[in-house]
């Protein structure tokens, strides 16, 4: 049985649902983002070896963030480097993928 | 003794902490791409179990830091604050809170097939406490019921780890940790004295991933814990199907969990349906885990909606099935990931 308290969280999440789409519609894009065409291309053929490294060690885990800026690219790479257990050649080839 | 505690917990996290702060400092002159970052989750779920209804914000907060090319230094904390109903037939609710280091660990990359680690570390038994269960990763809420085998109660060691990746080919892929845990009591870095490790085998060709888990615990009554995984993400679709297997000497269990994302920017596309199916199974009534104490079976329908600028809303019905209780369970929630420079660096 749905209580009161539950499907008063089902319409709070539906009003933030319909918040962020209103708010999406009219994004711009912004010129610092470094993943944001990774995030589109993950179902694609990879047209890179850092696109494939991508494809196959992100997001396995996870989904990929939409936006962040170029300069913690490199530190974001590092990361996967460690927890994906990637070589020194992977990390490189993924770095030009999001700095290309 | 116990008194004393907490007040060397304290102490440790300001050590800690100001260690980051001079390894933050040196790091300064940094390439423009190397710049420290912030990442994590805000989140604010509900979980309703049987009718009662519990209410938690939760903040995980991130940080990362390399440190030239060889070394990189990364932590989260976990900041929930829960309130439940108070039960015994009073009304109203109770809150309780936690705050506490997920992690702290330092990495040393000895070269391509070797990463050094030590400090405070997740416990890589399985897949979930590693990879899934930050809370802007999981696609469910809550854990499987089986989280806690292989992990004990903190899902962090406290010692040393080796990991990196044995043989990487075109066709196949072999990569494996181990690692050694000392036994801690303090207040921030709990753990318990254990040793184990994780071999995966990776076919990305298949985009199929096979491993194998295991860990002894080295403290009071040894304990062995095996476990195995399947991941699978066929090529080309946005579909992913996550099994796992585990088994302690006091339960046994496994969770099938598979997500299908639509596809796209558009606003169906962005709807994730989720199905997981669990079943544990209980040897005995002497183990510390967090294992239901009976047979349990749960199938788990979710439905996720990733929002743009990084939210996404999460919602689920399980029904759980055991020999003392059926009970519905409804879960909702809602997850922002942030990431961003710890600073506005060079590349900015």
């Amino acid at each position: 049985m749905i209580t009161k308290s539950s499907l008063a969280g089902f319409l709070l999440l539906a009003a933030a649902a319909a918040f962020f789409g209103a708010a999406a519609s009219g994004t711009a894009p912004t010129p610092r983002t470094s993943a944001k065409a990774a995030t589109k291309r993950q179902a694609a053929q990879p047209s890179s070896d850092g696109e494939r490294i991508f494809q196959q060690n992100c997001s396995r885990c996870h989904n990929a963030p939409e936006t962040f800026p170029q300069s913690i690219s490199g530190t974001i790479v590092r990361h996967m480097r460690m927890r994906a257990n990637l070589s020194q050649r992977e990390e490189q080839e993924l770095l030009k993928y999001l700095n290309p | 003794m116990q008194a004393h505690a907490p007040a060397r917990g304290h102490r440790a996290i300001r050590v800690l902490l100001t260690l980051c702060l001079v390894l933050f400092s040196s790091s300064l002159p940094g390439a423009a791409q190397n710049t420290p970052l912030l990442s994590g989750g805000v989140g604010f779920f509900s979980s309703t179990f049987g009718g009662a209804t519990t209410y938690y914000p939760i903040i995980e907060p991130l940080a990362a830091l390399p440190l030239g090319q060889h070394f990189f230094v990364e932590s989260r904390a976990t900041l929930l604050e829960t309130y439940s109903p108070s039960g015994n037939s009073t009304q109203g609710y109770q809150h309780s809170h936690f705050i506490g280091l997920t992690y702290l660990q330092g990495a040393a990359i000895a070269n391509s097939h070797l990463t050094v680690i030590g400090g405070s570390f997740l416990l890589p038994f399985g897949t979930y406490n590693e990879r899934l269960s930050p809370v802007w990763i999981g696609n469910f809420q809550d854990g499987p019921l089986i989280a806690s085998l292989g992990v004990f109660g903190s899902g962090s060691g406290l010692g040393g780890q080796l990991r990196g990746s044995a043989i990487s080919r075109a066709r196949y892929s072999l990569d494996y940790v181990a690692y050694f845990s000392a036994r801690s009591n303090n207040t921030q870095f709990n753990a318990d004295r254990s040793s184990g490790g994780r071999v995966d085998l990776y076919l990305p060709e298949q985009r199929l991933e096979i491993g194998a888990s295991y860990v002894r615990l080295l403290q009071g009554t040894h304990e062995n814990f095996s476990g195995m995984h399947v991941w699978w993400e066929p090529k080309d679709a946005n579909f992913r199907l996550r099994s796992e297997f585990a088994r302690g000497q006091h339960a046994i269990g496994y969770w099938s969990e598979a997500d299908y994302r639509l596809g796209g920017d558009s606003f169906w596309g962005r709807f994730e349906p989720l199905f997981r199916l669990q079943q544990t199974f209980r040897l005995n009534q002497n183990g510390g885990d967090s294992v239901p104490l009976v047979n349990t079976q749960r199938a788990d329908f979710g439905l996720d909606y990733n929002l743009p600028h990084n939210v996404r809303i999460l919602t689920s019905y399980a029904r759980q099935f055991s020999s003392t209780e059926n009970a519905n369970v409804w879960e909702t929630g809602i997850v922002y990931r942030f990431l961003f420079p710890a600073w506005k660096g060079k590349g900015l």
